[in-house]
């Protein structure tokens, strides 16, 4: 079984869901929770439309159910997990009836769900950003956790809990150590035994404190601490919740370095732009995938004239700053973190290349890397510390749908679209149609609204104008609109900037807005 | 690229069509009504829905037969109920002949001019339909009706043969064979008035089966003589003593008996019988779902034996089939019919319906710990779906393409479970080898062909029809049991079974009719065709015609045969107005290469034997 949660993989991730896809064929169930009634759920055996934001009542709501069902796993609880107790006082509130007003889904669909997925003798949870674009993204992240621990759907061939990545490498990214508190590998950098190993390999004092996420860099411009900064393949100044906000902040700084292979909004902001080179088919390499696979990239054309390897700018800035770290060479920078993160030990790029790359972690050159992780929670007796029961409640979107805002929108993706559309922009797609608001017939009907006509969409932060869209995947009450555009809509106005402080990222997926009916002539008609 | 997605919306007579078929819909999700209290923050569907992909067919059957024509909006409908993607829906409709997706008048006649027919008159028949309705395809009596040119109907006894078929709330068809302008005409009429007779056809066996009445016949003995529409008579005349027999010595018993009658397959392969029955039988204890299918997609050119039998004693083919089920441990049984056979279809489903009633098919077969029951299928106007594997993605809902073989059927056949496929008159076979027992059958016939065969005789012969031969006479007896040759009476070729068969000359008629015998003529006995041409027929004619059937009735899948056969005809094309590209000895050496390409690397038998029959003129006849 598989339970899609806040994700329509369909159109996001279409890769891996052609490989749902094959797991459907073979008699797989796949359950969808999402708000819309996407073109991923039109697969689904049951589609569990919640209300935006309502995810932790359905997951405490099916934890509830499972205890009370006698489907939990007690054995695994009992061996493997703590907080048992606390999770299921917390639950015991959530009933099905509760999670029925809540979440809008009818009570009995919630419990066949939970009986699904407790009976599954394999079950997988998948989530996406429909978990985690929300002010309390890591609670709904605990709260699917902490089915699976329920179940002992974990750990298992088969059986875990997956976010799916939105970037073919942002697994890398993070394994590479480009978060504000990690080294390579997922080593803590206030740990002072290990920030000793990085700075013991490379000659020098590390920080002994975490640095900034995003968001807190932003503060940090507002309060003028930041005043440089250097963005190597990201667009803020479209991406960012509050778009307004961002422009004028990076507008502000005293020196913008944007280093990537398009001149992006925020390049348009640099001070210097560095081109830089496709690390898919220009460099040499490694990327990881979603499944923790470590991969070879090699280059297969040399870059245009002017444009360089990430690499070979990073070496040269290295040297300008007094540093000569010799010539580039991916293989050696790959060998020394292999030397630096235990779970790369094993990948040399000879094993990389026979074995078509490698699952993480592997430690040394006759491990073979793991297909799944978390075994040992199985192991006998148990190896390393239980996982924890955590308890979340529910907590609902910060911009609260009144009077004068009684619509919510949400945002995603579309199939032939990425995120501000730096990347796909430049190709045709016979399926593009340029930035809509998509509305529910019934709303349509409402409102008096004709397709494609102009309305104007009024938030607490910010108000844009965009043609109308009729999708009957939609509920009344129930908007949606993508970033994909901003020229035409600028829909990261909208948005609220709220974040949530565990992981800083902003609430793209619930906004209270209402709108208008527009007459007006000579808005920017889409391209 | 473009990429248009269609938005059209049935029409309320669309979905009503559609909802008898398949019931009503279960939300706003899947076709109804929208009511967002309900469909708001559910939606059911997946596994369960997908499970009734098979449905795909009888509810594009359902809408052509009301509407007379598939809209886009019915299509989307139909998409939406099966949870099927639009562009798949319109793939499996487009494939099938009888689907039109363009609109049609309500009532069209669809007459023959394959090869049987136009050796007894079609061409004369059309060219007097177009002086009297317009040309073949246009709308004629104020665009309430038209004609059309169509292949083989499978009535090449009654030759010319013309089919009606009238849309609308209560389908309805009728054969006219043989068929002549003005009575045509005089039936589309009544058809536009909704005044179609209530039987879309009469078996008149003294057309249809000549032999019908004499004592040796084993095959057709009840045809024409015992009533097909009772059990009761079918009882009375030997029949369920088979299964009887069958239930008392069990399966094991049966394969015993079957073996024994050393009976080959009637539908052209002549794999042994038994063979197969015995690979299901082996597999039992595997927990998979048994099927038994039978091939009654009789399509090919010159072949109407198995509408004879189903029409004259359908009885013996549901009979066959629950002994069939007995020895291989099939649950469900198929009987897939080819679309253009009405009658047939509707004797079948009366005797469906009768062996039902009588305990004969369901649970407790005869009383005992048999369940066995069986659903008819209706073609599509496909030929190719008389190959197995095509056969089985057409009932699962598919364009009829065929698989490649391994996995052979036995293993995964029809829902990729294990399936046996016979043959009409192999099944019919079945219950006399039970109630005999296989020994006494196996003496008849020849050692390596044994048993008695149906023969279709048409186009230049005497008294057309189906006659039954003990295998081992010569194509002279049977020529001359059905009278001797016709037309003129100056034999130039006979076509041995089918157009995928191959053309005997004169000097070739003392050959016996077995499966070795033809063999080693380079022939085959394949459907059972027998088609004598007198000398007035242009064999060139014939050849083209024959071509432009199977450039027609390719399924596109493979490119042998997807190339081969359009290279075929247009060779063919060139030799005969002379335009030859090099000599003529260049284009006759191209359609032979191209036949070895097609023999060699085609994935079904259509395009392997494209060419047989071609070819086996080409070096018989100096045509060009």
């Amino acid at each position: 079984m598989v339970l899609l949660w806040g994700s329509n993989a369909r159109e996001t991730h279409p890769i891996f869901f052609h490989h749902v896809l094959k797991g459907i064929h073979n008699g797989a169930r796949l359950h969808v929770v999402d708000p819309r009634r996407t073109s991923s759920a039109e697969w689904a055996d049951v589609w569990l439309g919640l209300e935006v934001g309502s995810d932790i009542t359905l997951a405490n709501a099916m934890g509830r159910e499972i205890i009370a069902a006698g489907l939990v796993n007690r054995k695994f609880i009992e061996h493997s997990t703590s907080g048992f107790a606390a999770y299921k006082a917390c639950v015991e509130k959530y009933t099905l009836e509760r999670a029925e007003q809540e979440t809008g889904v009818p009570a009995n669909v919630v419990r066949d769900t939970a009986h699904a997925y407790a009976k599954a003798a394999k079950a997988q949870i998948c989530w996406t950003l429909g978990i985690t674009e929300h002010h309390n993204a890591v609670d709904n992240v605990l709260a699917l956790i902490n089915l699976a621990l329920l179940t002992g759907h974990v750990g298992r061939y088969g059986s875990g809990l997956n976010p799916l990545r939105g970037q073919n490498n942002v697994q890398g990214g993070g394994d590479m150590g480009a978060i504000p508190d990690r080294f390579p590998g997922f080593q803590h950098v206030e740990n002072d035994e290990l920030r000793a190993k990085f700075e013991n390999a490379w000659g020098m004092k590390l920080p002994a404190k975490r640095g900034w996420h995003l968001s807190h860099m932003f503060e940090a411009m507002e309060r003028r601490e930041l005043t440089t900064l250097y963005v190597l393949g990201e667009n803020p100044a479209d991406s960012e919740a509050d778009r307004h906000r961002a422009l004028k902040l990076l507008g502000g700084l005293e020196f913008l370095v944007v280093q990537d292979l398009f001149y992006t909004k925020t390049a348009e902001l640099a001070h210097v732009v560095l081109p830089a080179a496709a690390g898919w088919c220009e460099t040499e390499g490694t990327v990881t995938s979603s499944e923790r696979r470590v991969q070879r990239v090699r280059r297969a054309v040399a870059p245009p004239p002017g444009v360089r390897d990430d690499m070979e700018i990073i070496y040269d800035l290295a040297r300008r700053m007094g540093h000569d770290w010799g010539t580039p060479n991916s293989e050696g920078i790959w060998n020394e973190m292999r030397k630096l993160s235990p779970m790369h030990g094993g990948m040399s790029y000879r094993r990389l290349e026979e074995l078509s790359g490698i699952q993480w972690p592997c430690y040394d050159e006759s491990h073979p890397g793991e297909m799944y992780l978390h075994g040992r929670l199985w192991s006998d007796p148990l190896i390393g510390p239980r996982a924890p029961f955590s308890v979340v409640e529910f907590d609902p979107p910060v911009d609260r749908l009144d009077e004068s805002y009684p619509i919510r929108l949400t945002t995603g993706r579309r199939l032939d679209s990425y995120n501000s559309g730096v990347q796909s922009e430049r190709f045709s797609s016979p399926l593009r149609h340029g930035e809509s608001l998509d509305l529910s017939p019934e709303d349509g009907k409402r409102y008096q609204l004709k397709a494609g006509e102009k309305v104007r969409i009024t938030s607490r932060h910010g108000s844009v104008i965009a043609p109308v869209r009729f999708d009957s995947g939609l509920r009344p009450g129930l908007a949606f609109l993508t970033p994909h555009f901003h020229d035409q809509v600028a829909t990261n106005d909208l948005t609220v900037e709220t974040y949530d402080v565990k992981s800083g990222t902003s609430e793209f997926k619930a906004t209270a807005i209402r709108i208008e009916k527009c007459e007006e002539v000579g808005v920017r008609s889409g391209h | 690229m473009d990429l248009h997605l269609t938005t059209a919306q049935a029409t309320p007579d669309e979905q009503a069509a559609v909802d008898a078929e398949l019931g009503a819909p279960h939300s706003g999700w899947s076709g109804g009504p929208r009511h967002i209290e309900d469909d708001g923050h559910a939606a059911f569907g997946g596994q369960q829905v997908r499970a009734e992909r098979h449905r795909l067919l009888p509810a594009l059957h359902a809408v052509q037969s009301h509407i007379g024509w598939i809209s886009h909006g019915a299509l989307n409908y139909i998409a939406t109920r099966l949870n099927i993607a639009p562009a798949e829906v319109y793939g499996v409709a487009s494939f099938y002949g009888m689907f039109s997706l363009s609109e049609k008048p309500l009532v069209v006649v669809h007459v023959c001019d394959d090869i049987g027919c136009v050796a007894r008159g079609a061409e004369s028949l059309c060219k007097e339909l177009e002086s009297k309705l317009g040309p073949a395809g246009s709308p004629c009596m104020s665009g309430r009706a038209t004609w059309q040119r169509t292949a083989c109907l499978g009535l090449c006894e009654r030759a010319p043969a013309a089919l009606v078929s009238a849309a609308g709330k209560t389908p309805a068809e009728r054969v006219l064979a043989p068929a002549q302008a003005a009575p045509v005409v005089s039936l589309l009429n009544d058809a536009i008035e909704g005044r179609l007779p209530k039987e879309p056809d009469t078996l008149d066996t003294k057309l249809s089966a000549p032999q019908a009445g004499s004592p040796q016949l084993r095959l057709l003995r009840r045809v024409g003589t015992v009533d097909a529409t009772q059990i009761s008579g079918y009882q009375k005349h030997g029949g369920y003593e088979g299964l009887r027999k069958a239930l008392e010595i069990g399966p094991e018993g049966v394969l015993r008996e079957m073996a024994a009658s050393r009976l080959l397959g009637r539908g052209g392969a002549a794999f042994p019988t038994a063979k197969k029955w015995e690979a299901l039988h082996t597999q039992r204890h595997l927990g998979r779902k048994h099927y038994i299918i039978c091939n009654a997609d009789e399509s090919e050119p010159g072949t109407f034996k198995d509408r004879v039998l189903m029409e004259g004693d359908p009885f013996a083919v549901i009979e066959g089939m629950t002994i069939a089920a007995l020895a291989t441990g099939a649950h469900k049984g198929f009987i897939f019919l080819r679309g253009e056979y009405p009658l047939a279809g509707e004797r079948i489903t009366h005797a469906l319906a009768g062996a039902r009633q009588s305990g004969m098919l369901g649970a407790n077969i005869m009383g005992r710990a048999l369940q066995f029951d069986i659903e008819l299928r209706r073609g599509a106007g496909a030929y190719i779906c008389g190959e197995e594997t095509a056969l089985f993605n057409s009932i699962e809902g598919y364009r009829g393409e065929p698989r490649n073989k391994p996995p052979f059927p036995t293993q995964s056949g029809v829902f990729r479970q294990p399936t046996v496929v016979n043959n009409v008159e192999t099944l019919a076979n079945v219950p006399d080898i039970i109630r005999e027992g296989g020994a006494a059958y196996g003496k008849i016939g020849t050692e390596n062909s044994a048993g008695t065969r149906l023969f279709c005789l048409s186009g230049h012969i005497a008294r057309p029809g189906v006659y039954e031969v003990a295998m081992g006479v010569t194509l002279r007896h049977v020529i001359e049991l059905a009278g001797g040759v016709g037309g003129n009476g100056r034999l130039q070729a006979v076509l041995l079974g089918g157009a995928a068969g191959a053309f005997v000359t004169p000097q070739e008629l003392d050959t016996p009719l077995t499966f070795e015998g033809t063999r080693a003529i380079g022939a085959t006995l394949g459907s059972g065709v027998i088609m004598p041409f007198d000398d007035s027929v242009d064999l060139k004619q014939v050849l083209l015609r024959i071509a432009s059937f199977f450039r027609h009735e390719t399924c596109g899948q493979c490119v042998p045969c997807r190339v081969g056969v359009v290279r075929q005809e247009e060779a063919l094309l060139r030799l005969v107005s002379g335009k030859t590209i090099g000599s003529a000895g260049d284009e006759v050496s191209s359609v032979r290469e191209m036949g070895q390409a097609m023999r060699d690397a085609s994935i079904c038998g259509l395009g392997q034997t494209a060419s047989s029959a071609i070819e086996s003129a080409l070096q018989r006849w100096r045509l060009f």
